[in-house]
């Protein structure tokens, strides 16, 4: 390859960087996201190694079951890499795409120095393979542990269209760190699943500015949930992986020690606050009501003035 | 679910190096269109399974004409699809094909 086409394929990279990572698919993600040409898939769409259970429901399969998984270089340093498709079935848990992410983790546990990143894209368990899903989860969660325990980093990047939700609201707990945009929501219960089962008067999932304020990507900034907030595009995910990745701690009892008494202290500080706004006024935010509406660049650098959730904790 | 397949002979091979491309999500009115470079090069295979039944009539116009524009010698495409639309069917094999034009990664 001559070094003209080099730099033209390099440029070429860097421009394809400034796309939205929410607008992306996952696998433009993956793509974009790692350094050129760098990828090797595991079980690609080849393989067609599809959902078991689909079928049973008529309903169409997709030949990777909804998720990228592989490995890649991130800024010459080799990572493994899983990406969440939001766009086939809301990037839900199935038993074949929850297994290529648990098999992923335990390779990365096995091999003990490559990190990982997730790119979380999911409204949380597929109902059709309801019992398969949840126990995917659950292997997913162990693995990530056991991951973490034998010294990999495991990064959370959310920011897609469907968020993460239900059981990848708990994984995305389970890792070392997570980046999220505006538009990458982080709960369990998703808006809808609240209303039905406490009540509109509850939780209004029809209300766009108390879901965004609630489970949007600033106030879990903002509540430590979430240690680097970025804008969306792939540049501002792949500098913010960067920036974890040489920023995590090593990982033992004292961090879910540290991680449980961060949990408790925010319970007691915040607990009894009725809304998002009221968590951030006292956080000691002046002109808390303007938070939703600010431009990411402004509201990293007023995040940035906040503390930030403690280093030891996660 | 249907299942349909559609044997072309083409005229001449699909340019290229690459062995496989994947485009297009599964969801309701799109695709995923996957190609792999795995037939004699005078032939172009498109296996389908949509969710919708009852178009193989307008999915035989619109590979037809896919395989008369692009002439795919030598791909076998494999298509997953959540009920597009025609014209959603050919931008996505139209991609696929040009995905393939390119050399092996």
């Amino acid at each position: 390859m001559s070094a003209s086409h080099t730099q033209r394929t390099t440029s070429s990279v860097e421009l394809d960087r400034t796309a939205s990572w929410y607008e992306s698919s996952a696998r433009t993600r993956v793509r974009l996201l790692l350094d050129p040409g760098s990828v090797v898939e595991f079980i690609g769409p080849e393989k067609r190694e599809v959902s078991p259970h689909l079928k049973l429901f008529d309903l169409p399969e997709q030949f990777d079951d909804g998720i990228v998984v592989g490995l890649g270089r991130l800024d010459g340093s080799p990572v493994f890499v899983a990406a969440q498709e939001g766009n086939f079935m809301g990037g839900a848990f199935g038993e074949v795409h929850g297994a290529k992410l648990t098999g992923l983790l335990r390779a990365a546990r096995d091999i003990g120095s490559v990190p990982v990143l997730i790119l979380f894209d999911t409204g949380g368990v597929r109902l059709q393979e309801a019992n398969a899903g949840e126990l995917a989860i659950a292997e997913i969660m162990r693995a990530v542990i056991e991951a973490r325990t034998a010294g990999v980093k495991v990064i959370g990047l959310i920011g897609g269209r469907a968020g993460c939700y239900g059981g990848g609201g708990l994984i995305a707990g389970c890792c070392s760190a997570l980046a999220v945009s505006e538009q990458g929501r982080i709960s369990v219960s998703g808006p809808e699943v609240i209303e039905t089962n406490r009540g509109v008067e509850e939780f209004d999932s029809r209300d766009r500015a108390l879901v965004w304020r609630t489970m949007g990507g600033k106030h879990r900034r903002l509540l430590g949930g979430a240690e680097v907030f970025v804008d969306d595009t792939v540049q501002d995910f792949r500098e913010a992986a960067l920036e974890l990745l040489s920023s995590i701690r090593a990982f033992g009892i004292d961090t879910l020690k540290a991680e449980q008494s961060r949990l408790e202290d925010r319970l007691q500080r915040f607990g009894a606050c009725p809304d998002a706004v009221d968590i951030w006024t006292a956080e000691g935010i002046p002109d808390a009501v303007s938070i939703p509406a600010l431009p990411a660049d402004q509201f990293i650098a007023l995040a940035d003035k906040v503390r930030r959730s403690s280093r030891d904790a996660r | 679910m249907e299942d349909l397949n559609f044997r072309h002979a083409t005229r001449q091979r699909a340019a290229g190096t690459r062995k496989l491309a994947v485009i297009g999500v599964v969801a309701s009115g799109n695709l995923e269109v996957l190609a792999e470079r795995v037939l004699p090069d005078s032939e172009c295979l498109v296996e389908i399974r949509t969710a919708a039944a009852g178009f193989g009539e307008v999915w035989d116009a619109v590979i037809a004409d896919f395989v008369k524009g692009y002439s795919p010698g030598g791909l076998r495409f494999s298509i997953n699809d959540g009920g597009a639309r025609p014209d959603t069917v050919s931008l996505r094999l139209a991609q696929a094909a040009r995905l393939m034009e390119e050399d092996d990664q």
